[in-house]
């Protein structure tokens, strides 16, 4: 009866795995954990994430393994993406402590275990080999954010704002879903690799593939935020709060990076030259409407909503200039560009939403850019790590930011397309302003109020960290670099 | 002596200084800040004698060379050196900012910590420009010097320093990132390589480097910053706080103008030539119509701004002259400029101090409470107007001399700068010492004290010794104008 039946190689997926037992396990635990010693969930979900990351660590073997059928992959890249979604998610519930203890309504275990699962949704992403697979993992990541989204009941923004991210998400997984089902039509398969396979030996359905790939890539656009399928971001940046603003602003860039580099490069090469000029125009309108809007911003949390607009449209060149005219040796260089431009930017905008926490406190949120007036004189060190977040982000050396631009700018310009450099280079100045606005609230302007911060010791120091990490590989950048071109190397 | 990492020393111990500095807190430790900030620029002076003694002007070359991978994915080094032309501008570097940090030493007294940091670390990351030899290394320098000065016109300057700031920083990164592109450009040809030295050999089209030199014109020319895209200057001048202003015009002008001669020319000589009557034209319209708009200032900062700009314009008109008279005469310019145009903004700060105006009008025979000030104001005056004797008009008689070989008619209106500058310099002196007294502003004056008097007599003496006896410094860069010039000579088209 059972003779069929192959028990797959779990090794692969052995974080995967662990993350999911341990998070249905801290959901019962919280159940028989009185209200005062939630610190136990706590520790218990950074123990997870830690885990997961040794677990990675262990069972890493630098080969291209698939398994259960092909729908999973573990790879140099899905490894390498993970443990940085790992270390983003310990540094997101380091900072979401603090915040959610002094909101009643958001303290509860569902945080954490909902954090979990977005983190289970995002490993599933990253590791994806499926259509399927991408699909399941995608709705996991989506559904526990907006349900964290919704966590604060009492505010009337909140919900909107989850109403709003539920509706269009729900719309984007449709589109997904819609353009999935259409490359099914033309290849009948619904495994990437397989598709590749079936596209590179030829009579596919042109026509068919092409309309399904429209709507592919109109699905990952909602995902990633990009305009003209931006509207979302702004408003759910700001309604969430902030702790969540942070979690959905850090680690699921990670995540979209990697479906996009498995949808569209593992799987849809042959047709590079089809999407690449949608992702031009997309990469060109989210760097213009990104940071012009972000101008007109006074709310901080906006601001930094239209600013992610901008940095994924900035990101999306490195994908765009892989392949030139069905030529690919620009490809591991470009690739490689955006996934340190991704992976410097979620370390960039976990210390600049970690200041707004850092900033809030009960009843009060440090969320309007005019908040942050005067800092300089309430604390020079606080001001000191802000100025190098928006330094870093507006692409000034000696931060990180400068050097994900500069790979980014570096590949396009090798892959000829002068136009576009110059086009970005002119949005990052405009891009510039804005950043400088903070620094100039900060520095040039008179405190509205002095009172202290009331964080706790573990969030100033893992700040200031942040802070200085954004300074230490502006300065030594050629870790992470490597690493990126290496895993990529070994996993395409 | 080159064994030890000298210019290392010169770019890490003000930036670690200024590290230091800022950490002595708030101003309960102001003393403790500025003897700190002090010994800081003093040691990061001294670094620069070794160089200026152990440096072979025989050798048109680079010396001091340190080279070390930096980010070897993109062949990025940490590739530094000095040669003759870039020499000068280090030890100059060094000696403003002593300078800067004793002109603040009373005027400065809230957030004195940062305020000496941000000087020292621009000093720091100022000499990384001027000896790196690898291009992203020098942009990397480039563009991390603005967010001190940013600060620095932003938090200690005047009422209207937001602008200023904002305008200042977003004029210079807009040339500078399109100086990244090209950047770029030249690393794709180069087959992957960032050195500057490299790239003096490398041939390129005649198209590509038409295009090249206009990215790297526009770059070099916010910063310089030469007609038409001068108008950030007088504002953050305006807008700075002494210090400010001095190191604006004693060294940062100079950035662009020094990218000229490390960029511009040799790696793309075609291009300038063909391109040299455009930066003739727009020189040109600097020395006169600037001057011209100095004239009519009322405000002495704002004066002696524009007059910078001019003095600017002989420094790039000098360059594109292909002349071993010219380039040195424009390099003589620059240094001159940066002794002369310190001088004259602290002596407009003195003077603000004291009366905290700077407009024309509101003086007025001066000269009879601080008869100390008007003479060596009165000198540097005259060096700014170019007289002879002083370091002004060494730098301008070269380039004028320069640019009679080149075509008479430029020679004939770069030298009636000679008559501008004297007009809108001593008009300016008259006007503000001379006379009866004004007011009661005036009446109250007290004449410099010993710091004061200090960094004018120093500032003086190589005013002077520059005017009078050149030789040491024509000398130092001599072999490497020439080394310059010969690059620029060879076509690079294949």
């Amino acid at each position: 009866m059972f003779d069929n039946f192959v028990v797959p190689n779990l090794l692969p997926a052995a974080p995967e795995i662990f993350l999911t037992v341990m998070a249905l396990a801290i959901l019962m635990i919280d159940l028989l954990v009185k209200d005062s010693r939630r610190t136990v969930i706590f520790v218990l979900t950074q123990l997870t994430l830690i885990g997961c990351a040794a677990i990675q660590f262990a069972t890493s073997t630098g080969e291209i393994t698939y398994t259960f059928s092909n729908m999973f992959v573990d790879d140099l890249m899905s490894d390498l993406l993970k443990l940085f979604l790992y270390m983003t998610m310990v540094i997101v519930m380091f900072y979401s402590r603090g915040y959610i203890i002094e909101r009643e309504s958001m303290n509860k275990g569902e945080y954490y275990v909902l954090a979990l699962f977005a983190t289970l949704g995002m490993m599933v992403m990253i590791s994806a080999n499926h259509f399927l697979t991408i699909y399941i993992g995608l709705e996991l990541l989506s559904l526990s954010l907006y349900a964290m989204v919704a966590m604060n009941r009492d505010s009337v923004q909140s919900t909107e704002a989850a109403m709003k991210y539920f509706v269009l998400g729900a719309l984007a997984s449709g589109l997904l879903l819609y353009g999935m089902s259409m490359i099914y039509g033309a290849t009948g398969t619904l495994e990437i690799t397989g598709i590749a396979e079936r596209l590179y030996g030829g009579g596919v359905n042109k026509s068919v593939m092409v309309f399904g790939l429209v709507f592919l890539v109109a699905g990952l656009a909602f995902k990633l935020g990009v305009v003209p399928f931006h509207m979302w971001i702004p408003d759910v940046y700001h309604g969430a709060p902030t702790s969540v603003t942070l979690l959905i602003g850090s680690a699921p860039k990670l995540a979209a990076f990697a479906i996009v580099m498995r949808l569209l490069v593992n799987g849809l090469i042959t047709m590079a030259a089809d999407w690449q000029a949608m992702l031009i125009i997309l990469s060109v309108l989210s760097m213009a409407i990104g940071n012009l809007a972000a101008i007109a911003q006074t709310n901080l949390k906006r601001m930094l909503a239209y600013s992610t607009i901008s940095h994924m449209g900035f990101m999306l060149l490195g994908i765009v200039t892989g392949v030139v005219g069905g030529d690919a040796r620009y490809a591991l260089n470009a690739y490689s560009s955006s996934m340190f431009y991704v992976i410097a930017y979620v370390l960039m905008s976990a210390g600049t939403f970690g200041m707004i926490l850092l900033m809030s406190r009960a009843g009060f949120e440090a969320e309007e850019i005019d908040d942050f007036k005067g800092l300089n004189k309430r604390s020079p060190w606080f001001a000191g790590i802000m100025l190098m977040l928006m330094f870093s982000m507006a692409g000034v050396p000696f931060f990180i930011g400068f050097f994900a631009k500069f790979s980014v700018l570096q590949a396009v310009v090798a892959a000829g397309y002068m136009w576009l450099a110059i086009v970005a280079v002119l949005f990052s100045l405009i891009g510039a302003f804005y950043y400088l606005r903070v620094v100039k609230v900060m520095y040039f302007d008179a405190p509205a109020d002095d009172t202290p911060f009331a964080a706790p010791m573990d969030m100033r120091i893992l700040i200031s960290a942040n802070g200085l990490a954004v300074a230490f590989l502006g300065i030594f950048p050629q870790v992470i670099m490597s690493l990126c071109a290496y895993a990529l190397l070994r996993s395409l | 002596m080159s064994t030890y990492p000298l210019l290392s020393l010169a770019i890490w111990i003000p930036i670690f200084a200024g590290l230091v500095v800022l950490s002595t807190g708030g101003d309960r430790n102001a003393p403790l800040a500025r003897m700190l900030s002090l010994v800081g620029a003093v040691a990061a002076f001294l670094i620069t004698i070794p160089l200026w003694t152990g440096f072979d002007v025989a050798n048109g070359g680079m010396q001091f060379v340190e080279l070390k991978g930096w980010i070897p994915r993109f062949n990025i080094n940490y590739h530094l050196g000095v040669d003759g032309i870039s020499m000068l501008f280090v030890i100059l570097n060094a000696f403003i900012t002593i300078i800067v940090v004793a002109a603040g030493w009373e005027v400065i007294q809230t957030k004195v910590a940062q305020y000496n940091a941000a000087f020292l670390i621009m000093s720091g990351l100022m000499n990384g420009i001027f000896t790196s030899l690898d291009g992203v290394l020098f942009y990397v320098f480039f563009e991390a010097s603005l967010i001190p000065l940013y600060l620095i016109i932003g938090v200690w300057g005047g009422p209207k320093r937001v602008y200023a700031a904002f305008k200042f920083f977003l004029y210079t990164l807009f040339g500078s990132l399109l100086f990244l592109i090209a950047l770029m450009y030249l690393f794709i040809q180069s087959g992957g390589s960032f050195s500057i030295l490299e790239w003096h050999k490398l041939p390129i089209a005649l198209g590509a480097q038409v295009w090249l030199f206009l990215a790297f014109l526009i770059a070099f020319a916010v910063k310089v910053p030469m007609w038409p895209v001068h108008t950030w200057l007088p504002d953050a001048h305006v807008e700075a706080p002494t210090g400010g202003s001095i190191v604006l015009a004693a060294i940062a002008l100079k950035l662009g103008a020094y990218g000229f001669l490390r960029f511009s020319l040799p790696i793309l000589p075609d291009a300038s030539h063909e391109l040299s009557g455009l930066v003739v034209a727009l020189s040109l319209i600097a020395v006169v119509y600037i001057g011209f708009v100095a004239l009519v200032q009322e405000d002495m900062k704002k004066l002696v701004a524009y007059s910078s700009i001019a003095h600017m314009g002989f420094v790039t008109l000098g360059f594109f002259m292909f002349s071993p008279m010219g380039v040195e005469g424009a390099l003589v310019q620059m240094v001159s400029h940066g002794f002369v145009s310190g001088a004259m903004f602290f002596c407009i700060g003195v003077m603000y101090d004291r009366v905290h105006s700077r407009q024309i009008a509101d003086y007025g025979g001066v000269v009879n409470k601080m008869p100390k000030f008007a003479a060596l104001f009165m000198l540097f005056t005259m060096a700014n107007a170019g007289l002879p004797a002083t370091s002004g008009f060494v730098g301008e008689f070269m380039v004028i001399l320069g640019a009679v070989k080149f075509n008479f008619w430029v020679a004939f209106a770069a030298a009636s700068s000679m008559v501008i500058g004297a007009a809108y310099s001593l008009w300016m002196y008259k006007r503000v010492i001379f006379g009866d007294v004004a007011n009661h502003h005036v009446e109250e004056l007290s004449d410099i004290n010993m710091r004061e008097f200090a960094i004018l007599g120093i500032l003086a003496i190589a005013t002077l010794w520059m005017g009078l006896y050149p030789q040491p410094f024509t000398e130092v860069m001599h072999a490497s104008v020439n080394d310059l010039l010969r690059h620029v000579a060879i076509s690079k088209i294949q």
